[in-house]
């Protein structure tokens, strides 16, 4: 299983391809919908390709709240 | 033929005759991505919800319950709402989108009997400050896992009482639902609801757009809303229609529902209507150059022969491609909750894909005017609905004022809160604090706000009192946030933002630092519900008796003595 800081790294990453940033721009802790601009819905596009990279399935309702990748992170690899 | 709802008392009434009419009719789908978890028939949905209704009454369920409903959209939730209407019970539709702090406390005001909810929402509630002291007396959970902790709640999947249920007849004049507009954090605003409310708002937009066996609404808005619980339940319902529920609102779930389903109508918010035209766009720029030109050129004869209504068979005749990417059958979609640009509007129109743009409020029951396409006017929130009254309160020299209503749906009251709604419907016109003008035609043009409130572009209302508290402790004298197009009114209902205006202490200087602990502060709310920037100020706020802040007063200090260039951004 991979760890916390490992997910947490993958999701920067898949972060920054996916709305064309520099990854070194985008740190754990961000708000995500500040550092990259976006809206919830945005938000929605970045989990179906969170969910095929992982191959998890993730319910709408785990995103509602989280504002930050790390939080992120923690949801992704409680279901890992 | 659909109900004559002229004739029935309560949505309860009409629901059961509806359940009768129609009960080999599909009333509602429930989809999972790619998986259908849920496909049912009236027949199916009354047999789902009578031994829940019969299991309530068993319980205790005398008329008049309130019972509380936080979920998403699904198949449980309409089924669940039936069976408090049979029952004669008051439904408490609440947002689950709420934290679960903030559902606590509204479950608290309604002082809701019964709680229905989902699992993982009810995980969330019982981790939650202050569950100890939740007073709901029954608790029925859905789709709990096997051996999951609920607290001493119970499954509603196992729910279930046998026999007949007896039906519990209720007048039109009763409460039906307690639906809350605002007031998560300071006073909660509970619309009180009729059944006549409903009822003759569902007869006047069934009206303007009827709906019939066969018709099927894709809802995606949530049902606690007035807009989805009207369109994407009682209104399809009463009609015989389906309703499709999807589980997860990822953009590629939601275009595949719609040609999965055939989709008929659905309603949306302007950012989600707003990314459906950039996608179209998208591809039709990945064209290639002459097929782009010919696909422009039947656009413009689309548009010039629909100019004074729309002609479906002649627009998916000319423009077919789009409309099977729609799914093939889509007659019109419905925006709503915030401004739409009437650009968006238009590339809509022109595709013929007529979109109808409305303007309501809970208070109103939903809608207040709505498009009819008799022309389309992208640049108005369209007409009164029939049965309902508009007019324009003290209007300037342009025409322009504050929007006034009035007519069979507007609420009975705020729920305990007689001054509040002594101030908001006045000699029985509901004063909406939303600046417009009606046009020579009869059009409803909308201008910004009076009110000291902002909505997203998502149609979420986000009221300064309610998220004030997240600023508690903040080391300064005193503090109000504001709609910063409330201190300084703008014409305009875009871009709106929330400010917090903070006194400092006697010689206190606003350091860096203090801007950092305000957007620490700002980030533990939710993105949408954040302050943009803080003002300095440095004078004592007005204050009631009581030691309220006078919002109005201060404000117009404000206004008189700083712009817009105070605001200091986050």
């Amino acid at each position: 299983m991979s760890s916390l800081q490992n997910t947490t790294n993958e999701v920067l990453r898949l972060a920054a391809e996916h709305f064309k940033v520099p990854r070194e721009q985008l740190s754990a802790d961000d708000d995500f919908f500040k550092t990259l601009g976006i809206n919830s819905l945005q938000t929605l596009d970045l989990l179906t390709r969170i969910e095929q990279h992982f191959q998890i399935e993730l319910p709408d309702y785990e995103l509602q709240g989280v504002s930050d990748f790390r939080t992120l992170a923690e949801r992704i690899q409680s279901r890992l | 033929m659909i109900l004559d709802l002229r004739k029935y008392q309560s949505l309860g009434e009409a629901l059961r005759d509806a359940l009768e009419r129609w009960p080999d009719e599909v009333c509602l789908i429930e989809a999972d991505r790619e998986r259908e978890n849920a496909r049912l028939t009236y027949r199916q949905f009354k047999e789902a919800a009578l031994p829940l209704a019969r299991a309530l009454q068993n319980e205790g369920f005398p008329a008049g319950t309130r019972a509380a409903i936080v979920m998403t959209n699904q198949s449980k939730w309409l089924i669940s709402a039936y069976a408090i209407f049979y029952c004669g019970g008051m439904l408490v539709p609440l947002d689950y989108k709420l934290t679960p702090g903030e559902q606590i406390k509204l479950l608290a005001h309604s002082k809701a009997e019964i709680l229905i909810v989902e699992y993982h929402l009810w995980r969330a509630v019982m981790k939650a400050d202050g569950f100890r002291g939740l007073g709901t007396r029954l608790v029925l959970v859905t789709e709990a896992p096997p051996g999951a902790d609920l607290g001493g709640a119970k499954r509603w999947e196992a729910f279930r009482g046998n026999g007949e249920p007896l039906f519990v007849a209720r007048s039109r004049q009763d409460p039906a639902c307690i639906v809350y507009s605002s007031g998560t954090g300071g006073s909660p605003k509970g619309c009180v609801l009729t059944h006549e409310n409903y009822l003759e708002q569902c007869m006047a937009l069934t009206a303007l757009y009827p709906f019939w066996p066969g018709v099927r609404y894709l809802s995606i808005l949530p049902t606690n809303h007035a807009v989805d619980f009207m369109i994407g339940f009682i209104g399809p319902f009463t009609c015989g229609a389906a309703v499709v529920h999807l589980r997860t609102l990822r953009p590629e779930y939601v275009r595949e529902a719609f040609k999965r389903y055939k989709i008929t109508y659905m309603t949306l918010v302007p950012t989600v209507l707003k990314n459906l035209e950039r996608g179209l766009r998208q591809r039709f720029d990945e064209l290639p150059k002459a097929r782009r030109g010919i696909l422009n050129s039947l656009i413009r004869v689309n548009r010039a022969l629909t100019r004074r209504r729309p002609n479906l068979r002649l627009s998916r005749a000319l423009l077919g491609q789009v409309h099977a990417a729609f799914g093939g059958e889509l007659r019109a979609l419905f925006v709503g909750g915030a401004f739409t640009e009437p650009a968006t509007l238009q590339f809509f129109y022109d595709l013929g894909i007529p979109v109808g743009n409305g303007y309501g409020c809970t208070e109103a029951s939903t809608v207040i005017t709505l498009n009819d396409f008799k022309p389309f006017r992208a640049d108005t929130v369209g007409k009164p609905l029939p049965g309902m009254e508009v007019k324009i309160v003290s209007p300037d020299a342009e025409g322009i004022g504050e929007v006034a209503a009035r007519g069979k749906t507007v609420m009975a009251q705020y729920l305990d809160e007689p001054e509040i709604t002594a101030e908001t419907i006045v000699d029985g016109w509901l004063l909406t604090g939303d600046l417009g003008r009606m046009d020579a035609t009869g059009h409803l043009q909308l201008f910004g706000r009076k009110k000291n409130m902002i909505v997203t572009e998502e149609g979420k209302n986000i009221y300064p009192e309610d998220i004030e508290t997240v600023f508690d402790g903040l080391a300064v004298k005193e503090y109000c946030v504001f709609a910063a197009n409330y201190l300084w009114p703008a014409r305009t209902m875009v871009g709106e933002q929330l400010a917090i205006v903070v006194h400092p202490e006697a010689g206190q200087s606003i350091t860096p630092e203090f801007a950092v602990e305000i957007g620490e502060r700002n980030r533990r709310l939710l993105n949408y519900k954040r302050v943009s920037g803080y003002v300095v100020w440095d004078r004592d706020f007005p204050l009631t008796a009581s030691m309220k802040i006078k919002r109005g007063e201060l404000a117009e200090q404000i206004r008189q003595a700083l712009d817009r260039s105070a605001v200091v951004p986050l």
